[in-house]
């Protein structure tokens, strides 16, 4: 009984290892993609990966032939998008005229330095936004890395975002348009990269 | 440019630096995984060991009380020698 368990086991680690090996490197691009942070410098991406993959971990006993992958995607997605409103506030206090509170903003990211060199543990500071995908809001990328990079179909991706197939429609074309033509006037994302830079 | 043009451009524009994946990535999923199944084995049979004691309770308050039988009547007087 005990050793029967404990093959059980071993199976399961390494079939999960050989999962994570194979499957890690593309789900790390797609949670790059998402938080449009640098492929060099992804603390966000990563700890989001982490949990995804933690979570399929826990479930991996209860699959029972689903793929692990779409699992694991399906897991990221939904991570990602509630953890989005923080990204939302960040913009709205952007456009605000608050010239202290950007002065603010401007310092507390590097006061709170610390944090870049836990690569693992939940990041701190305020993400820096230098991705290609940087111009676009957090929705948008969603849309767009679900349907185009992993090429997830309209009604799936519309379902595990819980909005209708059209408005996922509407937002791949606009992010779209909005990635290869980018508006003239400068993104609040854009502006931050460059004060953060400066 | 059509649709399908502009599709396989932003494919392109998306996929092109890959990040290296940290080698500390399956250790730290395997800690956090193993961390979430201990929690939810550990939480599950808190559940069942609180159903188990309710049930036991309940059984005994049962037996005990009988709430099935008739309380005895405490306005008539009980009817003897008739």
């Amino acid at each position: 009984m005990r050793d029967s368990r404990a093959a059980q086991e071993t199976r399961r680690a390494r079939e999960f290892e050989a999962f994570v090996a194979g499957a890690g490197g593309r789900l790390l691009h797609a949670a790059t993609l998402l938080t449009a942070e640098s492929p060099a410098d992804n603390p966000r991406a990563r700890h989001l990966l982490t949990l995804a993959l933690a979570r399929t971990y826990a479930c991996w006993d209860r699959l029972r032939g689903e793929d692990p992958y779409n699992r694991a995607r399906e897991q990221l997605a939904i991570r990602f998008a509630h953890g989005a409103w923080h990204e939302y506030v960040w913009r709205l206090y952007d456009a605000l005229p608050l010239g202290r509170a950007r002065a603010l903003g401007r310092v507390l990211p590097l006061g709170r330095g610390p944090a870049q060199g836990r690569p693992t543990g939940r990041p701190r500071r305020r993400p820096a936004a230098v991705g290609v995908l940087a111009c676009l809001t957090p929705q948008e990328r969603l849309v767009l890395v679900l349907r185009l990079y992993e090429g997830v179909a309209e009604e799936q991706a519309a379902a595990l975002l819980g909005l209708p197939a059209d408005r996922v429609r509407a937002l791949c074309d606009r992010a779209t348009t909005n990635l290869l033509r980018p508006p003239r006037a400068q993104p609040p994302a854009a502006r931050r990269a460059k004060a953060a830079a400066s | 440019m059509n649709r399908a043009e502009r599709e396989a451009a932003v494919r392109r524009v998306m996929e092109r630096t890959p990040p290296p994946v940290p080698a500390e990535l399956h250790p730290d999923v395997v800690r956090r995984g193993s961390r979430m199944v201990r929690r939810r084995r550990i939480a599950r049979r808190l559940a069942w060991l609180l159903l188990c004691a309710a049930t036991v309770a309940f059984v005994v308050w049962a037996v005990r009380v009988q709430p099935w039988v008739e309380p005895p009547s405490t306005t008539t007087p009980p009817l003897t020698n008739w």
